[in-house]
């Protein structure tokens, strides 16, 4: 197809319907591209599928009063739940600890304090911390946070301990809990900052006066958020925590324990067979359903206080 | 009349004494920032500290060695072969579908149902924990495929990842397709190119450097990752590839380096200690760099713009 | 011919001052055919027939009709919210981009009506081009932006003549053959846009449209376009939307005048030769739009 200098003589307005074969391709491009957008959905309902069908053959397999056992050994088809749940509520619970004021406190700084010089120093050690594997801060935990704070605190805690993965994980969500937090401070327009300065506010109670309780959807769902990231931690606990093979309920945070998430990863590292149909193999998908559900309803709930941070402004 | 007293001090500008308040808060927030980097620099130079030792002395041949239950001959040479074709799974199969995504939700997708259900579904995904996903390539690559995959194959354990990562492909492609300016498409659909022509031509190259950032940073995630490969068949111990082709290796057994780390971590023995700590220094080395090769690009077009 | 004052039909009021910058209708506007009893009107290039434009269910642009006649300027003047952009966009099928845009009438081009359900809009753009407000030239080399349209359209001839003349035509290429490899982006405003309007050239539409084309630009770039669009009408129809009346009255050939209804649709008030609508306006409306009583 040329195109002339001057008007071509008559203009080729017949062929308003455009060339066939570049329609056809648009067609084409256009299917291939949602055909990729629906791998995710795939993705989603598979997911479901696998936990859901090994969760019921669970659950088919046991009785009830199984699951109120003493302790989780679910090779002596013990499968005390309350033993993981306290094990995961008292690490996420020291995880929190550590997380919300280190992760706040550097989110204030880098919203309301830093100059340019600052924030390249400090962001980057954030997103370094961000970076860093799970295991290898579980490592970390199990070879230095246990004997150098656990067992400073506590001199008669066990190696393993569960404080010192709670720490672990802490360390994990700092920066989780910082960057979102700091968005939702910076999210906070400049001119309530600037009312508050002209007020002859300092920097202090502007912070922690205005632009915090202005921020306070954003920081919840940065509690929130680092709190769904906490539980669904494996590594730190499967490392530091011990209880691989079993542990018995405990509310002691110096004594060795068992969560949802590091069960799994005990159950699947165990045993060197695919697929026993034994129910200690199918407790594996019911832990997998448990946690799903919970993190779920907490991302759920996080994201619904993501969205209101971004309405309000 | 009284006078009434003006509620204002109208005394001196001058400030009248140190602002003690101010600079205790001030101190405390450096003392937090501290921490932060005291944690981090405590993990590495004890890291390092433990692991140079085993490096220094056994250097190459720790790193070309398979693991062991011999700490003197034990090295990470099946994790690093592992990992490295963990990264090239991913990269094939989660990078093209993941930006393929973003562009069908930017560019393409009229705002029904279908997209909407799409675009939650993808957020819900990048919040579920990566141990959950172990289960899915457990429940699905390694057990209900077993045939087409081999089992607790590599290949199963790739997929495995590369779903993992894919919401994170999809969101940080979308983000850097959604900041190419308006104006740049209206131009390229002015002169009578197609949707798939602006989309190509135009804003593609666009947001090239986004993609590129975004995907750099995923592979770097998949690279750390430990729980997933767990649960989907990764090989804790010993085990021999021995003469087995690449194919064979791909439907065989395996492990990556992060497995390994886990693996030694767990040993009794007081050797293995510093033999962890130098396979760490390894796996750092890789994820660090991919890191910083990220936030290099990442900053290097945001300086641009 | 200079007008200072407002027609003396109207009573003037006293506390309006007289209108502080004259409108001066050029001579080459009257060049425009039409009415009195001179040569029929020219042939339309494009004819708009009860166009109505909707975004969901708000209507932006109700019912209108027009020709824009063939090798002429048509502009399309009226204040904010008249829909003259939307109305603009509608002719090259623009609006489809927006989703919920929705378009009623017939547009036709050559007796086809461009909304037809078989017609390919991208067939459309390569037929009528566009200027927007803001210069935006692709992040590439001048050569580039220009040969740009021709190589997506499967241009098979001498790309350099092409991108040549274009440039040429565009008054562009003195100031840029030396470089033609460096980035469009690169350029002063002015020169941004008349590169965009080669680019637009470079594809041979029939028609052009510009948005506010010089709106963004200093006023000798301003001034550089107009000319420019005084030269171009010879071998195209160009439809300008303007704020800027004087603008309209020096540079148009015709003129329609668009206003806001009270369901804040815009709506066709008046449509004439640009020379009878600033000078003997059949509207009282346009009338006081023309003379800045309100707008």
């Amino acid at each position: 197809m040329t195109i002339n200098a001057a008007h071509p003589e008559p203009p080729l307005s017949w062929k308003l319907q455009g060339r066939s074969n570049r329609r056809r391709r648009e067609r084409l491009v256009h299917a291939v591209l949602l055909a990729a957008a629906l791998v995710s959905v795939l993705v989603s309902a598979l997911i479901v599928v696998s936990l859901l069908g090994g969760a019921v053959d669970f659950l088919s397999r046991i009785d009830p009063s199984q699951l109120l056992a003493d302790g989780w050994y679910p090779r002596r088809d013990e499968f005390g739940l309350l033993t993981l749940f306290a094990g995961s509520l008292l690490v996420t619970g020291m995880a929190t600890l550590v997380a919300v004021p280190i992760g706040l406190l550097a989110a204030i700084y880098l919203a309301e304090y830093a100059n340019r010089r600052a924030r390249r120093i400090v962001k980057p050690v954030l997103e370094i911390l961000a970076g860093i594997p799970s295991v290898v801060l579980g490592f970390f935990a199990l070879t230095w946070l246990s004997p150098h704070v656990v067992q400073r605190l506590n001199p008669s805690a066990s190696d393993f301990n569960l404080m010192a993965a709670g720490l672990g994980v802490g360390v994990l969500t700092i920066p989780l809990i910082a960057s979102v937090s700091e968005d939702a401070m910076r999210a906070v327009p400049a001119s309530i900052r600037e009312a508050s300065y002209g007020l002859g506010a300092r920097r202090i109670t502007t912070s922690l006066a205005v632009v915090i309780p202005a921020a306070t959807s954003g920081i919840v769902a940065a509690v929130i958020l680092g709190v769904s990231r906490a539980v669904g931690e494996t590594m730190v606990v499967a490392v530091a925590a011990g209880g691989s093979g079993g542990a018995r309920f405990t509310l002691d945070p110096y004594d060795q324990g068992q969560t949802i998430t590091a069960a799994m990863a005990s159950l699947a590292a165990g045993t060197d067979q695919v697929a026993g149909g034994n129910a200690a193999y199918q407790s594996l998908f019911f832990l997998g359903l448990l946690l799903f559900a919970v993190t779920f309803v907490l991302n759920q709930v996080g994201d619904v206080f993501v969205r209101r941070t971004r309405q309000q402004y | 009349m009284t006078a009434i007293a003006s509620p204002v001090r109208t005394g001196s500008l001058r400030r009248t004494g140190a602002d003690w308040m101010g600079l205790a808060f001030h101190g405390v927030l450096l003392l937090s920032l501290l921490v932060s980097l005291l944690i981090l620099l405590t993990l590495i130079v004890d890291v390092v500290g433990r692991g140079a030792p085993v490096l220094a002395e056994r250097g190459l041949d720790f790193l070309t060695s398979p693991t062991s239950s011999r700490p003197a001959q034990a090295g990470v040479a099946q994790g690093i072969f592992g990992t490295l074709m963990m990264a090239a799974l991913v990269a094939l199969l989660a990078f093209p579908i993941g930006i393929l995504t973003a562009i069908y939700l930017e560019e393409y997708a009229s705002d029904s149902r279908l997209t909407r259900l799409i675009n939650v579904n993808i957020r819900n995904l990048a919040g579920v924990p990566s141990v959950v996903y172990g289960l899915l390539g457990l429940a699905i690559f390694v057990i209900a495929l077993r045939d087409v995959t081999g089992g607790r194959s590599m290949i199963a354990g790739g997929i495995t990842l590369a779903i993992l990562v894919l919401p994170i492909v999809i969101i940080t492609s979308a983000e850097a397709i959604r900041s190419v300016p308006r104006s740049l498409r209206e131009a390229g659909y002015g002169v009578g190119a197609s949707r798939w022509e602006v989309t190509r031509l135009l804003v593609l190259p666009s947001a090239a450097p986004g993609i590129l950032t975004g995907t750099v940073l995923s592979l770097s995630r998949a690279l750390g990752e430990t729980a997933p490969l767990i649960l989907a068949g990764a090989v804790l111990g010993g085990f021999s590839t021995g003469s087995k082709d690449i194919v064979e290796q791909i439907f065989g057994r395996y492990t990556v380096l992060p497995v390994t780390i886990f693996d030694w971590a767990r040993r009794p023995q007081a050797d293995f200690r510093e033999l962890t700590a130098a396979a760490i220094v390894v796996l750092l080395v890789v994820t660090l760099l991919a890191n910083a090769i990220a936030i290099y690009l990442r900053n290097r077009y945001e300086g641009a713009r | 011919m200079t007008m200072t004052q407002p027609p003396p039909s109207l009573p003037p009021p006293s506390s309006r001052p007289p209108m502080a910058v004259p409108i001066r209708v050029d001579a080459a506007a009257s060049r425009a055919g039409g009415g009195d009893g001179e040569a029929p009107a020219p042939k339309p290039a494009v004819e708009l027939r009860d166009v109505s434009v909707y975004y969901g269910s708000f209507r932006a642009v109700r019912n209108v009709t027009f020709d824009a006649p063939a090798n002429a300027i048509t502009a399309l003047i009226g204040p904010s919210g008249s829909g003259k952009s939307t109305l603009l966009r509608a002719i090259n099928r623009m609006n489809d981009l927006i989703p919920g845009a929705r378009t009623e009438g017939e547009v036709l081009y050559h007796g086809q009506n461009l909304y037809a359900p078989d017609v390919d809009p991208v067939e459309v753009r390569r037929r009528i081009g566009m200027v927007f407000q803001k210069p935006n030239p692709f992040p590439k080399s001048i050569y580039d932006n220009v040969a740009f349209g021709p190589r997506i359209n499967g241009f098979k001839g001498n790309l350099d003549e092409l991108v040549e003349q274009s440039l040429r035509r565009a008054v562009l290429w003195d100031e840029v053959k030396d470089k033609l490899r460096q980035s469009g982006l690169a350029l002063s405003g002015g020169q941004q846009q008349r590169l965009c309007i080669a680019r637009a050239i470079a594809v041979e539409p029939e028609i052009i449209l510009m948005d506010e084309p010089a709106s963004a630009l200093d006023p000798r770039s301003t001034l550089q376009i107009e000319e420019l669009m005084a030269e171009l009408r010879a071998r195209y129809t160009i439809v300008i939307v303007t704020h800027n009346m004087q603008q309209a009255a020096r540079a148009s050939d015709y003129t329609v005048f668009l206003n806001m209804g009270e369901d804040r649709a815009g709506y066709i008030v008046e449509r004439a030769r640009t020379i009878d609508i600033f000078t003997n306006p059949k509207s009282q409306l346009t009338e006081d739009y023309v003379s800045g009583r309100f707008g």
